[in-house]
C-alpha cells in the first residue's frame, strides 16, 4: 500500500486513493476544502480548483516535484509522495485566488438566501478568502427559474460545480438538465425549462454547495440556524431510497426533510422525493435522536461565528522542521 | 527560400484534384508505406525528429510509440484541424490548396498506427474547407486509396471529416475528442491521456494537420534525410503564417533554424515592415505565446541572433524568451498599441473559455473588463498590478492549457511594456483609438 505524507503527516492508504481522500483520512486539519468533489458521485471533482495542493515529491521512484499545483481530488497518491497543503504559503495564496474567482460573480445576497448557514461557499470565503473584494464590475445575473414545482434554480448563485448534473446522471434515471452555453455565461438549465420529474430529483438540492438549487417547500420559512435537526427514518417503499433522513424542526413543526450529511457536508445516503417533500409530520417518522452537530457549525452554535481554522503557517512550518 | 516539402506545387492549377496531385508525385509515399511494416514507419518518424506542429512541439514518433495496443480494441487517429488560434492560418491554407496531402498523410499514419477508422476534426467556420476535403476524400475512395483493401495491400481504412461548431476550445485534444463523440466540448481531466483512453475510451493519437502532412515527405525521403534539415532537435520544415504590419503577409515554409531577422526582413519571406516603419513587437507563435519587444525577438538576452527553432525561441525562458508555438507570426510596428492588442486577445480567451474551472471561467472575463476600463480612459492606478495578480492566479491552476494561454499574453505585455499601460492610465488622452476593433469585426463593446 502506498505511503503518502501530507503536511508532515504520514499515512498508508489503499492503491488508487486520491490525495484528498488520504488527507481526509488523516483529519480535518489537513484536508483541503472541496467545492465540487463529492465522494458519492463518480467522476466528480477537478472543476472548482479549491482543493489544489503542491506535490513536492512525486514518489519514491520519481522524487521530482510536480511542476504545477494539482487538484488533490483528482490526483492519486504514489508511494513516497510528499504533499503540502496548509503548510505552504503558495498553496494558501493560490487557493485565496480561487476563492476570489468563485466570489467575483457571486451575488452577496446571503441575507435573503435559504442556504446561508449551511453554504459551503460562505464557509470557504470565511476560512480561505480575503476580507475585501477587488472586483468592481457588474456581476453576472440570471433569471430565477422553477424546475418543477419543488425545486428552484437560482443560477446567479451557481458555481458550476457539476454536482447536480452528476447526481441527475447517476442517481436519477433520466437526466433532463445540464450545462448550456460556455465560459462565464454557462448555465445549469433544462431544455425549455422542463421540469425535473423524477423520484430522486430532490437530491440535487442536497448536493448543491450554494443556494442555487433550493427546496421550494422550505423557501423563506426559517433561517437554518433557528431550526433543530433530528435524525429519523421510515420504511420507505421505494427500494432505492434509504429512508434515513434529517428532519429540521422549528417548535413542533417539521419545516424540511433532507438527507443526512457527514462531517464533509456530503450526503450519506440518497433519499426519494416522497420522503423529502411529502412526509413532513413527526408521525411519519421513527425518531433516532438529535443530530450530532459539529461544534464549528453555525447550526450547533446557534449564532453566526465560525471558529476560524487555525492556519498559522509559520508556526506549523517551524514545528515540521523541528520534527525532522 | 527553404525546401518546399509541404507547399511544393501549391500554385499548380488543379493540385487540389486527385489527378493533378498524383501526376506531381502524390500518393507515392502511400505506395511506399504500404510495402513497409507499421513499426518501420513509426521508426522513420522517430528518426525524422518531427515534433508536433499544433503548438506544444511534442516529438511525434514518441507520441506514436506511446499508443496503447490492447488486443481486440480498435485504435484511432484523429487529425486536429480546429485551427482557431488568432494569428495561425497555416493548416487552413494547406487543406484548402492541397487536401490530398493531408489525406495521404492520414492514410500513411493510420497504417503506421494500426487504425482502421480515422477522423479529421475541422473547425466549424471552415465549412468551405470541409467541402474541399470531403470532395478529395470521395475521389480517394473512388480510386481505391481509401476504403477496403487499399491498393491491394489488404489494409482498409475509413476516413471521416467531422465539422465542429466553431469553438477554439475544441482544438484542445480532449475537448476535441468529447466533441467528436457528440458531447459538450469540455476538456477532460488528465490522466488518462488519449494514448490510453481517447475517442470512445479507445487508444487514440491526436495530431495537428501539418504534423500529419509532414509524414508524407518523411516517408518519401526517409527520416534521416528529413532530420538533416534544421538545427538540433528542431528538424525539418515548418509552416509559418505571417501577418500584421509586414509587406508580404502569407504562409511560408521555412527550414527550421533561419534567423528571425531574416524571416522578417528578407524579400523571400515577410519583406520587412510596411511603410518603412520600425518594428515594435512580435507575437511569434500564435496569440498564446509571450509577446516580445523588437530587440528580444531579434536577439536573445545573451546577444545571440534568435533563430526560428523551438529551442532558440524559448531561450531565456519567459523572462526574455517566448515559444515557436503553432507558427502564427504576428508583427507589430511602432504605431501598434500593445494594450489594445492585448485586450483583443483577452476578449478572445474570455469568449472561448469552456467555463469548467473557476480560475479560467471567472479570471478571463475579469482581465478583459480591467483592460477595457484602461482602454476607455478610466484605468485605475492599481490596474496593472491587479492584472498581473489575476493572470498569476490563473496560470498553472486550470484543467487545460487555455488558462495558461490566457495568462501568458497578459504577463508578457506587462513584463515588457508596463510603461504603456501606466501611460494610458495616467494620461488617457494618449490612448489610441479603440473603436477600430468594433467596426472591423462588427462586434458590440462589452461592459
Ligand atoms: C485551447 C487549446 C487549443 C488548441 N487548438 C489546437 C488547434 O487548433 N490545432 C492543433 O493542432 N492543436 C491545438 N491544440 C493543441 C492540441 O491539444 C494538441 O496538443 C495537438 O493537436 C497535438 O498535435 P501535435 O502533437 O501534432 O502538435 C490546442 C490546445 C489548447 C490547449
Ligand atoms: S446548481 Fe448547485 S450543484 Fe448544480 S452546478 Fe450549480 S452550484 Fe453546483
Ligand atoms: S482552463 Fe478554461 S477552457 Fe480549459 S477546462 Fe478550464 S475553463 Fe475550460
Ligand atoms: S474539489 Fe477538487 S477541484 Fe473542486
Amino acid at each position: 500500500m502506498p505511503k503518502v505524507t501530507i503536511d508532515g503527516h504520514e499515512i498508508e492508504v489503499p492503491k488508487g486513493t486520491t490525495i484528498l481522500q488520504a488527507a481526509r483520512m488523516i483529519g480535518q486539519h489537513v484536508a483541503p476544502p472541496a467545492m465540487c468533489y463529492y465522494s458519492k458521485l463518480k467522476t466528480s471533482g477537478g472543476y472548482c480548483r479549491t482543493c489544489i495542493v503542491k506535490v513536492t515529491k512525486g514518489s519514491a521512484q520519481n522524487p521530482n516535484p510536480m511542476p504545477k499545483p494539482v487538484a488533490s481530488c483528482r490526483t492519486e497518491v504514489m508511494d513516497g509522495m510528499e504533499v503540502v497543503n496548509f503548510t505552504s504559503p503558495d498553496v494558501l495564496e493560490a487557493r485565496k485566488g480561487v476563492v476570489e474567482f468563485l466570489l467575483i460573480n457571486h451575488p452577496l445576497d446571503c441575507p435573503v438566501c435559504d442556504q446561508a448557514g449551511e453554504c459551503h461557499l460562505q464557509d470557504l470565503g470565511y476560512e480561505h478568502g480575503a476580507s475585501k473584494t477587488r472586483y468592481d464590475f457588474e456581476r453576472r445575473e440570471f433569471e430565477k427559474i422553477d424546475i418543477g414545482d419543488k425545486i428552484q434554480l437560482h443560477m446567479t448563485r451557481c458555481i458550476l460545480c457539476y454536482r447536480c448534473v452528476k447526481t441527475a446522471d447517476q442517481v436519477t434515471d433520466g437526466r433532463v438538465h445540464g450545462v448550456l452555453n460556455r465560459g462565464d455565461v454557462a448555465e445549469i438549465s433544462t431544455y425549455i425549462q422542463n421540469s425535473i420529474d423524477n423520484d430522486f430529483s430532490g437530491n440535487v438540492i442536497d448536493v448543491c454547495p450554494v443556494g442555487a438549487l433550493t427546496d421550494k417547500t422550505f423557501r423563506f420559512k426559517s433561517r437554518v440556524w433557528f431550526t433543530k435537526p433530528v435524525d429519523a427514518h421510515r420504511n420507505c417503499t421505494n427500494e432505492k431510497c434509504s429512508g434515513n433522513v434529517r428532519l429540521w424542526y422549528k417548535g413542533e413543526d417539521v419545516l424540511r426533510v433532507t438527507a443526512r450529511k457527514d462531517q464533509w457536508g456530503e450526503v450519506e445516503e440518497w433519499i426519494c422525493n416522497s420522503c423529502r417533500f411529502d412526509h413532513k409530520k413527526t408521525s411519519d417518522w421513527v425518531i433516532d435522536g438529535p443530530t450530532q452537530v459539529d461544534r464549528h457549525s453555525v447550526i450547533g452554535q446557534n449564532h453566526y461565528e465560525l471558529q476560524k481554522l487555525k492556519l498559522d503557517t509559520g508556526k506549523q512550518l517551524k514545528q515540521l522542521q523541528e520534527k525532522k | 527560400m527553404g525546401k518546399q516539402l509541404l507547399l511544393e506545387h501549391i500554385n499548380t492549377p488543379g493540385i487540389d484534384t486527385l489527378n493533378v496531385y498524383r501526376a506531381n508525385g502524390g500518393y507515392a509515399a502511400l505506395e511506399k508505406a504500404l510495402k513497409m511494416k507499421p513499426e518501420e514507419l513509426v521508426e522513420e518518424v522517430k528518426k525524422s525528429g518531427l515534433r508536433g506542429r499544433g503548438g506544444a512541439g511534442f516529438p511525434t514518433g514518441m507520441k506514436w510509440s506511446f499508443l496503447a495496443k490492447p488486443e481486440g480494441v480498435p485504435r484511432h487517429l484523429v487529425c486536429n484541424a480546429d485551427e482557431s488560434e488568432p494569428g495561425t492560418f497555416k493548416d487552413r491554407f494547406l487543406m484548402q490548396n492541397k487536401p490530398h496531402l493531408l489525406i495521404e498523410g492520414m492514410i500513411v499514419s493510420s497504417f503506421a498506427l494500426g487504425a482502421e477508422v480515422s477522423y479529421i476534426y475541422i473547425r466549424g467556420e471552415l465549412l468551405y474547407v470541409f467541402h474541399i476535403l470531403q470532395r478529395a476524400i470521395d475521389e480517394a475512395y473512388a480510386a481505391g486509396l481509401l476504403g477496403k483493401n487499399i491498393l491491394g495491400s489488404g489494409y482498409s481504412l475509413d476516413l471521416h471529416v467531422h465539422c465542429g461548431a466553431g469553438a477554439y476550445i475544441c482544438g484542445e485534444e480532449t475537448a476535441l475528442i468529447e466533441s467528436l463523440e457528440g458531447k459538450r466540448g469540455n476538456p477532460r481531466i488528465k490522466p488518462p491521456f488519449p494514448a490510453i483512453s481517447g475517442v470512445w475510451n479507445r487508444p487514440t493519437v491526436v495530431n495537428n494537420v501539418e504534423t500529419i502532412a509532414a509524414v508524407v515527405p518523411i516517408v518519401n525521403m526517409g527520416g534521416d534525410e528529413y532530420a538533416k534539415i534544421g538545427i538540433g532537435k528542431s528538424t525539418g520544415t515548418k509552416l509559418i503564417s505571417a501577418c500584421g504590419h509586414i509587406n508580404k503577409p502569407g504562409v511560408y515554409e521555412i527550414d527550421l533554424g533561419i534567423p528571425v531577422e531574416e524571416f522578417i526582413y528578407s524579400e523571400q519571406y515577410c519583406g520587412g515592415i510596411k511603410n518603412g516603419k520600425k518594428l515594435k513587437a512580435v507575437v511569434a507563435g500564435g496569440s498564446s505565446v509571450p509577446i516580445l519587444p523588437a530587440d528580444l525577438i531579434l536577439t536573445t538576452a545573451k546577444g545571440e541572433p534568435r533563430l526560428m527553432t523551438y529551442e532558440s525561441m524559448a531561450d531565456g525562458g519567459f523572462a526574455t524568451g517566448t515559444m515557436l508555438g503553432s507558427g502564427g507570426f504576428i508583427v507589430m510596428d511602432e504605431t501598434a498599441s500593445i494594450v489594445k492588442n492585448l485586450w483583443n486577445f483577452t476578449r478572445f480567451y474570455h469568449h472561448e473559455s469552456c467555463g469548467q474551472c473557476s480560475p479560467c471561467r471567472e479570471g478571463t472575463g475579469w482581465m478583459e473588463k480591467v483592460l477595457h476600463r484602461v482602454l476607455s480612459g478610466h484605468g485605475k492606478p492599481d490596474d496593472v498590478d491587479l492584472l498581473w495578480d489575476i493572470q498569476s492566479k490563473i496560470d498553472g491552476k486550470t484543467i487545460c492549457p487555455l488558462g495558461d494561454a490566457a495568462s501568458w499574453p497578459v504577463a508578457s505585455a506587462i513584463r515588457h511594456f508596463r510603461s504603456e499601460f501606466e501611460e494610458y492610465i495616467k494620461n488617457p488622452a494618449s490612448i489610441k483609438d479603440v473603436k477600430h476593433y468594433y467596426t472591423t469585426n462588427n462586434l458590440q463593446p462589452t461592459a
